[in-house]
């Protein structure tokens, strides 16, 4: 593996004496897609929100680039180059689609700008780019908590690209969409990582999209790493196939 | 709102003391608290309601009466300063109330407004308790003039720079820093994603607002010559989130279509009943029931989102 851009280690995490963290370590490396599955409750969003400061361990660290993250807030990891897009989507729902596009453009190049418009051509433009990356090119002018479930969380996820991250997590990415619009916007947005060197981390329960495109796959199971290893591996370990998979 | 129609009303304001010379000082009063409740307008965009803002209005109007007192004798200098006066109050109170959100912002504004006036009406060594405090005639660039020529210098100045002062916080709304204001109301946790700092988006808004509360009660003050404790009481807050709520949040002129609705309103019920307050009230029943984009609602154009 590539040297870690993420790392979690010793992670102790329990909600009302339930563990979803329990003495879990894992690193991703740059570059890499690591896909985390596992049964619903298992502690997957928990991970993701310890990772970007949203909830803080009771014990272990996360570090970024061998740097101490664990109680930084999630503005602080969000400028450190790590973006999230969440299992439901986080969006400005009174304001238009690509308005929400230009802040996340904003926030990396000069929000503190109180003289310039927020919509400047070449904000614009790129953010036009990037909606039609994800296929949401003829929504830009809509306002957002009018789109259908799926393109809000294709929203979702340009918002956080628009983060140019280094780093992206991302909470169950095809949940919602539709069964055609899946395998294309996954196309999509791996060809966009590769493309600009992002690294992946996501939480995912579509199998088929699982074993297509991560590098790792992680089984997450009662707080625990049940499993660890590429698609295949994974996938032919008869634990997971019974407990996670759903198939004996 | 068509450009065309907002010049055509200036104009119409500018006009009217001519021909009904009573109501320059009901027009300059009007964009006054069109002032102040833009200040209101711009923190409802995150929203956040503050029952509060006459402390803004007043401590302005103060500052105009202390600095004239200490000497400071120029109409330019004695705006900027009371509305700088304004915005250090703003910034000072803001660090501590941009913490809180819905019904405990309101209230702690309300609260700390409350304050402020009790200490207005006691500190009679300092602030002449309920009696007040006179706000002289100041020169203008020099020029000393008899009193009704500064209330019509007062009166052209205050329109003037409801222009610009206007554009101005049309160009900050229309910013990325007034588009995450408006953010704040509908995801704070996205905009912390995004790696804004919500406090910090939220304490200029309340320092912008607390300016343009200031440059009304600077301005009240010059028009009454007098300022009182009054001018912060809650009643008076409550009438700037009125004059906003009326005039319409959706754009800045709202909050000076209101102000000036609702001024007319009550100098014209004045004249018809002692019972003035049962005009203002039903009439506000009717817009708010009928136009709940407030009274600007019906210029602006339906698919604008922002100003």
């Amino acid at each position: 593996m590539t040297p870690p851009i993420l790392e979690a280690r010793n992670l102790h995490v329990a909600f009302n004496g339930v563990k979803a963290a329990d003495d879990v370590s894992i690193a991703i490396g740059d570059g890499e897609f690591l896909a985390i599955i596992g049964p619903n409750g298992s502690g997957k969003t928990t991970l993701l929100n310890i990772c970007t400061g949203y909830i803080r361990p009771r014990s272990g660290s996360v570090l970024l680039d061998g740097h101490d993250i664990t109680r930084l807030s999630p503005r602080a990891i969000a400028r450190r180059g790590v973006a999230r897009a969440f299992q439901i989507p986080q969006l400005f729902s009174a304001q238009r689609v690509i308005d929400n596009m230009m802040l996340a453009l904003a926030a990396t190049d000069g929000l503190w700008s109180a003289v310039q418009p927020l919509e400047t051509a070449s904000r614009r433009d790129e953010a036009r780019a990037l909606l039609d990356l994800v296929g949401l090119a003829d929504d830009a002018d809509r306002i957002s908590s009018t789109l259908p479930e799926g393109h809000r969380k294709l929203l979702d996820i340009a918002v956080a690209l628009a983060l140019k991250p280094r780093l992206l997590l991302l909470d169950e990415p095809t949940s919602g969409v539709s069964a055609l619009e899946r395998f294309p916007l996954m196309e999509a947005l791996m060809a966009a990582l590769r493309q600009r060197r992002i690294t992946a981390l996501f939480v995912e329960h579509d199998m088929d999209v699982v074993a297509r495109y991560a590098s790792r796959v992680l089984v997450w199971n009662a707080g625990n790493i049940m499993a660890e290893g590429r698609p295949d591996e994974v996938f032919s370990n008869a634990q997971v196939r019974q407990r996670v998979v759903g198939v004996a | 709102m068509p450009t065309i129609i907002a010049a055509a009303a200036v104009l119409v304001i500018a006009l009217l003391p001519q021909v009904a010379p009573w109501l320059q000082f009901v027009l300059t009063l009007a964009i006054a608290k069109g002032f102040a409740a833009l200040g209101v307008a711009v923190l409802l965009r995150a929203g956040l309601i503050s029952i509060g803002h006459a402390m803004f209005f007043a401590a302005s109007a103060y500052a105009v009466a202390f600095l004239a007192r200490a000497g400071v004798n120029d109409l330019g200098l004695l705006l900027i300063l009371s509305v700088l006066g304004g915005a250090f109050v703003g910034a000072v109170a803001g660090a501590f109330l941009v913490r809180y959100r819905a019904i405990f912002f309101a209230m702690l504004n309300l609260a700390v407004s409350m304050v402020f006036y009790a200490l207005c009406a006691k500190l009679y060594g300092v602030t002449g308790g309920t009696d007040g405090l006179p706000v002289p005639v100041p020169a203008v660039f020099g020029l000393v003039l008899g009193e009704p020529a500064f209330k019509s210098v007062l009166f052209y100045l205050s329109l003037g720079l409801m222009v610009l002062v206007g554009l101005a916080v049309r160009r900050y709304l229309n910013s990325p820093l007034g588009h995450a204001l408006s953010a704040v109301h509908t995801n704070e946790i996205r905009l912390e994603y995004l790696g804004i700092p919500v406090w910090a988006v939220l304490l200029i808004a309340y320092v912008v607002s607390a300016a343009l509360a200031g440059l009304g009660g600077a301005i009240a003050g010059f028009a009454i010559g007098r300022v009182v404790p009054d001018f912060a009481f809650w009643t008076a807050s409550g009438h700037l989130v009125l004059i906003a709520v009326l005039g319409g949040i959706g754009g800045v002129p709202g909050a000076f279509i209101g102000a000036l609705f609702l001024e007319l309103l009550h100098s014209a019920a004045v004249t018809v009943t002692d019972s003035w307050n049962l005009i203002v009230g039903m009439t506000l029943i009717i817009v708010i029931m009928f136009m709940p984009q407030g009274v600007y609602g019906l210029f602006a154009r339906k698919e604008a989102t922002s100003l």
